[in-house]
């Protein structure tokens, strides 16, 4: 079914269904106790998708959401705004050193509400080397064709054929002039406006996120949705979780208040994200033999190149990613010297503060040629090599996750890579200045002069800067309980009644952006619970 | 390696093992008045470096400028209460330890309290956090750098200097 086009920012889908009676709940109003049959902890690409098929199954579901419920009324396209509501920690929430900051969601659609639309099929060389390299069956490029394409009809997910802005322009430009390869990217909207503020929520609900679909259609069959509500822990008696114990958060949405919610189900699905999910099982205590859980997260660490073009880039307006290159992917083996993705991304005033390296008189020019600016960034794949095991998700002293993610010698030689190509494609596009963001800050006006500094840079944490908008890994899929928490039907090895639908379930990174992997990975697993479920399995 | 690096290597060491240690001399909890993140001597910190990380962008007239470092500071104050807990404790304790004056004058150089700092001292503190070699340090260049420019270009009022029209009216 492909979604009808109402994208209008006088529509507003979720306060027409609150009207219409949507069983919607903030933490501090809801019950001591549910009793559902399927409980689902989180609301983006995993939790919607799962909401959406286990609710037309007949189940009757019930999702607990940490972040709080906002939509297109709600969606001012300021950035002041949009972070604080709708990312977590603000959007500035940080590996354990610093050395990354990662964007992730924090609200009813999860990542979905906020990401670009950029949608990629999970890249075949990625399936191949799950099959290889960790025994996973039944998930190569035919088995989950059928579910791209059935999660690509519900997403309206398409190729954008309308003009790329001039910053993506650029990043076209600049590769076909050195031959690399390049291709636009597929998007999940329907009659967008080309607006460029998807990063702050959609304010036409042209976007295709779970917000304005899957939720809706569980919210249209019953669902309870459950919003600012933390999922502290499952408890399980023998092999079963029996409830899941929550708390609401305050006003604000920050603190946790003294009001417990208890949820009781006969099916727990854990899909609050890469980071969130494995905190969930390690506050719980479940059985780990293996100490697999929170290991090998990723990240694909993301490097940022800027450059001054002579003529107006305007990246704040415009579909903001919308041509991408593999070159780099394509060239290098997998399991090999970290290859890189190459995007670009849309470029706002706060996100240019933040990014742009430096303060003060250098980084206020930097600020005032804002509509010549030109970003790409480059997206390492990691996981894939031997060196490049991710970071590890542990509990802080007051049971939050913190990720621990080493930046090492390996990655650093990628880092460097991806800056020489970032420079050398916007100097191919045109740019009169480079200037890779690292705590040098220097701007560069020819080739040669970049890749000598760039070969010199002092490469380590808090001083090239490394940004994240992908969580992934943590408790992957795959048959051999040794190697994986989940089994390939996407069950706990060791507690019969939870199943794990998100980024967690990732054994490497994913190569590309990743919600439609998620999508479609979770629609496959969901497919199959529904299944078992609605008879009483 | 020259004496000025040595010495500045070791007193970074010293530095790093004080703010290690920070979350002992005070209790974890949030000492801001009510309806505020940060406490008087985080505000008074803010309000020194301000001028520093917005040199090139602030207005120049005394008047609007006095204006625009009190609006930053309250939209930092406002950022920081956004954030979790534990965010807000980490930064509270380096708020704690830059107040208490030999680590200010250890860690940043600053001979006077903060509120009296010379714009010079405070500029050439940040400068040194930035390529210090200390993980720490940088994070709280790190973490000053987000905030105070982050408060300051979200705000409309710095957009008409920066070429940015501000999002699109959707209902016209």
């Amino acid at each position: 079914m492909t979604a009808p086009n109402l994208a209008s920012p006088h529509v507003d889908p979720i306060r027409e269904g609150l009207a219409r009676g949507w069983r919607v709940i903030g933490g501090q109003q809801a019950e001591a106790t549910y009793d559902v049959d399927v409980a689902i902890v989180g609301t983006g690409a995993g939790g919607g998708m799962a909401a959406d098929i286990l609710s037309a199954a007949g189940l009757h579901v019930l999702l607990v959401e940490e972040g709080p419920l906002r939509s297109s009324s709600d969606f001012r396209m300021r950035e002041a705004d949009a972070y604080p509501q709708l990312y977590q920690a603000s959007a500035a929430l940080k590996t354990r050193d610093k050395g990354i900051n990662i964007l992730q969601g924090r609200c009813v659609g999860g990542g979905t509400t906020v990401n670009w639309t950029s949608s990629f099929r999970t890249p075949p060389a990625t399936l191949a080397h799950w099959a290889s390299a960790h025994g996973l069956t039944g998930y190569g490029e035919a088995d989950l064709a059928p579910w791209f394409e059935a999660v690509e009809r519900r997403l309206s997910i398409a190729p954008w054929t309308v003009a790329p802005n001039a910053n993506n322009a650029a990043l076209a430009r600049g590769a076909a002039k050195l031959g690399i390869a390049h291709a636009p990217i597929r998007r999940n909207v329907a009659g967008c406006w080309n607006l460029g503020y998807c990063g702050m929520g959609c304010p036409t609900n042209a976007k295709q996120s779970m917000l304005v679909t899957t939720i809706p259609a569980a919210l249209d069959r019953g669902a309870v949705l459950l919003t600012g509500t933390r999922a502290v822990r499952l408890v399980t008696t023998g092999d079963r979780v029996t409830r899941l114990e929550c708390v609401a958060l305050d006003a604000a949405g920050v603190a946790p208040t003294g009001h417990r919610i208890a949820v009781r189900a006969r099916h727990f699905i854990a899909a609050g994200g890469a980071i969130n999910t494995p905190a969930l099982l390690l506050r719980s205590a479940l059985p780990d033999p293996h100490g697999l859980v929170g290991q090998r997260t990723f990240l694909h660490p993301t490097v940022v190149s800027a450059a001054l073009m002579p003529q107006p880039v305007n990246g704040f307006a415009g579909a903001p990613q919308t041509i991408y290159s593999d070159h780099f992917l394509a060239s290098m083996p997998p399991e090999g010297p970290l290859g890189y993705k190459i995007e670009a991304p849309p470029i706002h005033p706060i996100l240019a503060a933040i990014t742009m390296p430096g303060h003060g008189t250098p980084h206020a020019r930097f600020m005032r040629e804002l509509p010549r600016l030109h970003v790409l960034i480059a997206l390492l794949r990691d996981g894939f090599a031997p060196q490049s095991g991710g970071g590890t998700v542990r509990l802080a002293d007051d049971g939050g996750p913190v990720l621990d993610y080493p930046l090492d010698a390996f990655l650093f030689e990628g880092v460097r890579r991806a800056f020489l190509s970032m420079a050398e494609i916007q100097f191919a596009a045109g740019a009169q200045e480079v200037v890779p963001v690292h705590a040098e800050g220097r701007a560069f006006t020819d080739l040669a002069a970049a890749h000598r500094a760039i070969g010199a840079f002092d490469l380590a944490p808090l001083v090239t800067p490394i940004v994240s908008a992908h969580v992934m890994g943590g408790c992957p899929l795959g048959p051999d309980e040794r190697r994986a928490v989940v089994d390939a039907d996407g069950r706990h090895h060791h507690v019969n009644n939870l199943h794990v639908a998100d980024g967690s379930l990732f054994p490497t990174s994913i190569g590309a952006n990743p919600q439609l992997s998620i999508y479609a990975v979770a629609a496959r697993l969901a497919t199959g619970w529904a299944a078992q479920w609605r008879t009483g399995g | 390696m020259n004496r000025t690096r040595r010495v500045f290597i070791a007193t970074g060491i010293v530095g790093a093992a004080v703010l290690a240690t920070a979350g002992w001399l005070r209790p974890r909890d949030l000492p801001a008045a009510s309806g505020h993140a940060l406490d008087g001597n985080a505000m008074t910190i803010v309000a020194a470096m301000v001028p520093v990380f917005l040199a090139g962008a602030l207005p120049v007239d005394a008047g609007s400028r006095a204006d625009a470092i009190r609006a930053t500071v309250a939209d930092v104050d406002a950022a920081v209460a956004g954030l979790p807990p534990s965010m807000q404790a980490e930064l509270a304790q380096l708020f704690t330890l830059l107040g208490i004056a030999p680590a200010r004058w250890l860690l940043a150089g600053v001979a006077t309290e903060w509120s009296t700092a010379a714009p010079a001292e405070v500029a050439s503190a940040i400068e040194r956090w930035r390529a210090s070699r200390i993980v720490l340090l940088r994070s709280a260049y790190d973490a000053l750098h987000q905030l105070i420019l982050g408060a300051w270009y979200g705000n409309p009022r710095a957009w008409d200097a920066i070429g940015y029209p501000g999002p699109p009216n959707l209902l016209q």
